[in-house]
């Protein structure tokens, strides 16, 4: 009993650790799940819209609009220059403004979405770039209209790489999700934080990176096949 | 059909064309020829209102193109179809869904119908379930002729239309075209570099150099007796031989199929040496040049004799770097 002094971890079994934080642990692997889903759904609406107003808007897009664009662009450059942690702080009047509370994972959906959009809108914009313009140039050849080409070419043309996008825009909202555990997020990577790294537990990170990287293949694995059967 | 007066385009303060005139009859195939970067491709896409133009003014079936807008220019746009150089086809769709593309844009009813008797027409009728990902280039172009015919055009415009081709696929989509142009009597506008294509198809053509007009006129006579600057844009390279006279004899059709050369040397009884030439089909006939160099001593002999036969002919100036000019 001396000789260990490297804590509480060492008089405990660590089989019998685990089965003691099981529910913490499964709680954690939903809550993460939970808001990586509906942030990365909302941020993807609100990119989505933001990447058609940009290539719309664009010098070389389909109704070119200057002023329009570069505000656009700014914006989205500035919330990305953001440090996530630092704008999830920041965001916190306003969440408790929406949701009604700044603690829980509900809440961290809020800042999440926020520090998301722009670099969905960034991302889809270029999906919408890489669409070849001499397929644009052949529709309006035959004389489609701006709105025509917007949803049945470029949306369309897109999707493939939109699809791979996702899961770059998931595991990224992962992984900040973790960071959300700081302001009360929930999730898995509050519970690393909060046994893993405060109390020593390593074991406890252990078995939530481990969970983590599975969501990381599972998400990557969806999105690899759909685009397989999109391309 | 297509009346243009005095075009003139600016991208900034560049014109990129200049003062073009040029008039396309109903059921012609016109030809518009260049070096990259001449402004032909422009050309073709003030003619359908894909590029504005700042100056002069085009008619297309009566109605100038840049006082269009909107549905209206949408409208007159699905009366010109259009083809590439690299098809612009949807990857991600197949060959049935390619050509239906523009009847279902404009919501034309009995699609299945109208796909595949196209799909019949560029005999691509049993690959309409096949990904165009999947096609040689060749096929991707059909169907892109396929899809540009969709909505019953009364011109077609083609934009290198055979540029990413090998020869052997570019003379099946010449054809192609060509027997398109006399089913339908479709007038066709191409744009092309490539002078075969010209030669072979179209009836009329427009040169353009640098967004100005070089020639102008009926193929046939164009290629027969061209202008200076005509040549130097068309002709192939050949090294002239130092010494003695490099002359060009040009064949009209009539006399092609004759063995004028062999008859001329024994004839005149002399020898001379033959620098290079080339006969070529142009429409249903077959007309060419070429180059021979005869010796200074019979040159007033082989001249009185060329005077006295139906042939176009000309004295080639020799110059140290002829091979590259003349």
């Amino acid at each position: 009993m001396i000789e260990n002094m490297s804590g509480l971890a060492a008089y405990y079994p660590l089989w019998e650790r685990f089965l003691d934080k099981l529910p913490e642990i499964i709680t954690a692997t939903w809550e993460t799940p939970d808001m990586v889903l509906l942030s990365t759904l909302f941020s993807l609406i609100s990119g989505f819209l933001l990447a058609i107003l940009m290539i719309v808007t664009n010098p070389i897009g389909l109704k070119p609009n200057r002023s329009v664009y570069q505000a656009v662009d700014f914006v989205v450059n500035l919330l990305r220059s953001f440090p996530f942690i630092i704008l999830l702080i920041a965001l916190i009047p306003f969440t408790r403004f929406v949701v009604g509370t700044s603690i829980g994972s509900a809440a961290a959906i809020v800042p999440l979405t926020i520090a998301a959009a722009p670099f969905v809108a960034r991302l889809i914009e270029t999906c919408f770039l890489e669409v070849d313009r001499g397929v644009i140039e052949a529709a309006r050849s035959f004389g489609a209209s701006n709105t025509q080409i917007i949803f049945r070419v470029l949306i369309p043309e897109a999707l493939p790489s939109i699809v791979l996008n996702v899961a770059v825009i998931a595991i990224t909202l992962l992984g900040y999700s973790a960071m959300a555990g700081t302001v009360g997020g929930g999730g898995l990577g509050d519970l690393a934080v909060k046994y893993g790294y405060n109390r020593f537990q390593v074991d406890i990170m252990v078995y939530s990176v481990i969970i983590l990287c599975l969501l990381v293949l599972l998400i990557q694995g969806v999105c690899n096949f759909l685009y397989k059967i999109l391309r | 059909m297509i009346q243009v007066t005095n075009l003139g385009k600016l991208y900034g303060s560049h014109l990129v064309l200049q003062d073009i005139n040029m008039h396309v009859h109903e059921g012609e195939i016109f030809g518009i020829v260049g070096h990259s970067g001449a402004g032909k491709s422009t050309l073709l896409r003030c003619l359908n209102g894909l590029e504005p133009y700042q100056m002069g003014s085009v008619k297309v079936m009566g109605v100038e193109v840049a006082s269009l807008e909107g549905t209206a220019l949408r409208m007159l746009q699905s009366k010109m179809g259009m083809i590439f150089q690299n098809f612009n086809l949807m990857s991600r769709k197949n060959v049935f869904d390619n050509v239906a593309f523009p009847l279902s844009l404009w919501g034309v009813a009995k699609r299945e119908e109208r796909v595949m008797e196209l799909l019949e027409l560029v005999g691509l009728a049993d690959r309409a379930k096949q990904r165009v990902q999947s096609l040689s280039g060749g096929q991707k172009q059909r169907v892109g002729i396929a899809r540009a015919l969709a909505l019953n055009p009364r011109v077609l415009l083609c934009d290198e239309a055979t540029s990413a081709l090998d020869p052997k696929t570019t003379s099946s989509i010449l054809d192609l075209l060509e027997d398109i142009n006399r089913r339908l009597n479709l007038t066709i506008i191409m744009v092309t570099h490539q002078m075969e294509v010209v030669k072979r198809l179209c009836h009329s053509l427009l040169m353009l150099d640098g967004g100005k007009t070089v020639a102008m006129g009926k193929t046939e006579n164009l290629f027969l007796s061209p202008t200076k600057e005509m040549q130097a844009m068309v002709e192939d390279e050949y090294t002239l031989i130092p010494g003695g006279t490099n002359i060009r004899l040009m064949f009209p059709r009539e006399i092609s199929q004759q063995s004028v050369i062999t008859q001329m040397a024994r004839t005149l009884a002399i020898d001379f040496s033959i620098v290079g030439g080339k006969l070529e089909r142009y429409l249903d006939d077959v007309f060419g040049f070429l180059i021979i160099n005869v010796q200074d001593k019979d040159l007033d002999a082989v001249l009185h004799y060329l005077k006295t036969q139906n042939l176009f002919w000309e004295i080639l100036a020799y110059s140290e770097n002829a091979g590259e000019h003349a």
